[in-house]
């Protein structure tokens, strides 16, 4: 959204607030809409649209974890447990009890905000490191208890086989319609989490970050709006975690381990803590890590070093690891404002181009 | 009654190995303030060292422990070094990040060097149990218990009366006032990593002899955290206590629970201990009480 901003005048307070206050940045979000929604599924091929249909509930998880993580300042490794939670309470609404889809979708995401918000509440005593281990605490016990109590994780595997989402009789078996619905869903989340921040809400929630103190001495009750961000945050992560369930087919807890929980946080640092925008860079970028990694290694091993495929598939994870722990260390390092800084700072330099002396 | 008091030992001399690598987590963080995330997989990377010297290159013990020795400090200078330096005073959550990257770099790095199949680290020490009247004990578990409070009793020496412990102690007292009292204390903070990279080692090759090197012995990682809150993240006695604590108490609950739910109370237990202790002394049994609460 490379854009001028000389020229225009606000004339009221509505003008001044507005969430895109520049003509061009208007027309750039609706440009994005139609290529989103209008020419990308229509052009690329099934397997880019599974590719793009990941890369969309990422996108959705990660947002909900950088409402949490970069705008209200808890830390949690325990998402993905929450987003199991959504997974497993949306299964088993459909299987056993036969409600619709956009009726479990929601209660999904209801019950990992609930379970979420509790295990939020050691966070009213303590900050930081401790809540770090508090939150890694319920990653475990919710893995522990999704395995054994087989109620809830329906017995063998402790998998859920759900069938894909239907509307008016039609089933979205392929990836196209899919598509749409994660998108629209996405669209959703993208909307609420901009303007969130435009509200009370979400302002005391950047105070709370920025200085818990100042933040409760000027009149925010923190108590209440850190569990509304564990609300929001894992609400998300459910939403993400039914989702994500819709399109594998199955409600697994294999799908929701500890290392998914750092996956997501690599995304949100990555991308830039506190910035939405942010979030759908580290989503995109995590998600083809793997991807484009894997072509690289092909790439060079085959041509250079004389691999076959074996060597290959044998250091393949390995490397990934490398990779994401070494990018989680360089970003903290060199650019802790993430890949949102960098687009920032590619936006500004164009914005005096091309005269940068101005 | 006799089985119970084996499940209760047993759990203890698990525990102190607990204790064990939990000791090298509470000297970073009193050093240095830093939340390690990676302390299982610091465990990992050194019996990656030591199994691969006797396995892949055929050295003799010694010199495979030598060499772990010598690359866990190399290690943990490292890290602290190119990572960590630059994090000073920044927030605890991009700390706790960095070592969460370290650890899932380590989990690549050493497989990718020395494989991912199980190695042994072999001990000249009989599997022979002992026995103790009726009690039925696993000799290298004893023997790793006794090592264990030898270990406390050096670290805990050095941290009283030696001069790099009184500096570490400064240090982590009030790191402006260490400086202004020319205390390197980037030197120091390296020191504390490279002391917890030969506790890691120690803790390694008895961990790697009971369950062979792998991945999963970073696992072992995940009990520090129930430890180290249930003692008091800056307390050494704090980590004996705590570790011989998680020990017993998730021995027993396996041996009591496991035969209703089917496995897996070990990994569960310590968690649910934990966050008890979280929410009635958030600062553990032996910690210092300046806990923040907002």
């Amino acid at each position: 959204m490379i854009h001028r901003e000389s020229g225009t005048f606000k004339r009221t307070y509505g003008e001044e607030m507005a969430l895109y206050p520049f003509p061009l940045p208007r027309y750039t979000v609706l440009a994005v809409l139609v290529v989103v929604f209008a020419v990308v599924p229509y052009v690329a091929s099934d397997y880019h649209l599974g590719l793009l249909n990941l890369i969309g509930i990422a996108c959705l998880g990660a947002i909900g974890l950088n409402i949490l993580v970069g705008y209200t300042g808890q830390i949690s490794v325990g998402h993905a447990a929450f987003m199991s939670v959504g997974a497993y309470t949306a299964a088993n609404l459909v299987v056993r009890g036969g409600l619709p889809w956009w009726v479990a979708m929601p209660c999904g995401g209801a019950m990992a905000a609930l379970v979420g918000t509790f295990f939020g509440l050691p966070s009213l005593r303590i900050k930081g490191l401790y809540l770090a281990i508090s939150t890694l605490a319920a990653q475990l016990i919710i893995e522990w208890v999704l395995n054994h109590v087989t109620y809830l994780s329906g017995g063998v595997g402790a998998s859920i086989y759900v069938q894909r989402p239907t509307l008016f009789g039609f089933e979205m078996k392929s990836n196209f319609a899919f598509y749409y619905l994660i998108y629209l869903i996405l669209m959703g989340g993208v909307v609420f989490a901009l303007n969130l921040f435009r509200t009370h809400l979400g302002r005391s929630l950047i105070a709370v970050r920025d200085r818990d103190v100042a933040a409760e001495i000027i009149g925010i009750n923190i108590f209440r709006t850190k569990l509304t961000a564990f609300a929001i945050s894992s609400f998300y992560a459910g939403i993400t975690g039914v989702l994500y369930t819709y399109y594998y087919g199955v409600a697994n807890y294999e799908a929701f381990q500890l290392p998914i929980s750092i996956q997501f946080l690599a995304m949100v640092i990555i991308g830039g803590l506190g910035s939405v925008l942010g979030s759908i860079f580290g989503a995109i970028f995590i998600t083809m890590l793997p991807i484009g990694l894997d072509i690289a290694l092909r790439e060079i091993g085959f041509s250079l070093l004389g691999w076959d495929d074996s060597v290959v598939a044998s250091i393949v994870t390995q490397v990934q690891l490398m990779m994401f722990g070494g990018l989680i260390m360089f970003f903290l390092v060199v650019e802790p404002d993430g890949l949102n800084k960098l687009w920032n700072n590619i936006k500004d330099y164009f914005k005096v181009w091309p005269f940068p002396y101005l | 009654m006799m089985y119970h008091i084996e499940l209760l030992l047993n759990g203890l001399m698990v525990g102190a190995l607990y204790s064990l690598i939990a000791l090298g987590f509470v000297l970073i963080y009193k050093a240095s303030d830093v939340i390690n995330f990676a302390q299982g997989e610091l465990v990992m990377f050194a019996g990656y060292i030591v199994a691969a010297s006797l396995q892949l290159y055929g050295l003799p013990l010694l010199l495979a422990i030598l060499l772990g020795l010598g690359g866990m400090i190399l290690l943990g200078y490292l890290v602290e070094t190119i990572v960590l330096q630059h994090l000073v005073g920044r927030p605890v959550v991009a700390i706790i990040m960095a070592t969460i990257g370290l650890a899932s770099f380590l989990q690549g790095l050493a497989p990718f060097f020395w494989g991912i199949e199980t190695k042994n680290i072999p001990l000249p020490i009989s599997d022979e149990p002992l026995f103790l009247g009726d009690i039925l004990l696993n000799r290298i578990e004893v023997i790793a218990g006794g090592l264990s409070l030898v270990l406390f009793g050096v670290v805990g020496w050095l941290f009283t009366k030696s001069r790099t412990g009184i500096a570490l102690r400064a240090i982590a007292d009030d790191q402006q006032v260490s400086l202004a009292m020319g205390i390197d204390v980037k030197h120091y903070f390296a020191v504390a990593w490279g002391i917890a990279g030969i506790v890691a080692l120690v803790g390694a090759i008895i961990w790697g002899n009971a369950i062979g090197v792998d991945v999963q012995l970073a696992l072992v990682g995940l009990k520090v955290f129930p430890v180290v809150i249930l003692g008091g993240l800056d307390s050494i006695l704090g980590a004996v206590v705590g570790g011989l604590i998680v020990g017993a108490v998730e021995s027993m609950a396996a041996g009591f629970i496991d035969p209703y739910v089917g496995g897996g109370t070990k990994d569960f237990t310590p968690y649910v201990l934990m966050i008890l202790v979280l929410m009635i002394r958030p600062y553990g049994l032996f910690g210092k009480e300046d806990i923040e609460r907002v």
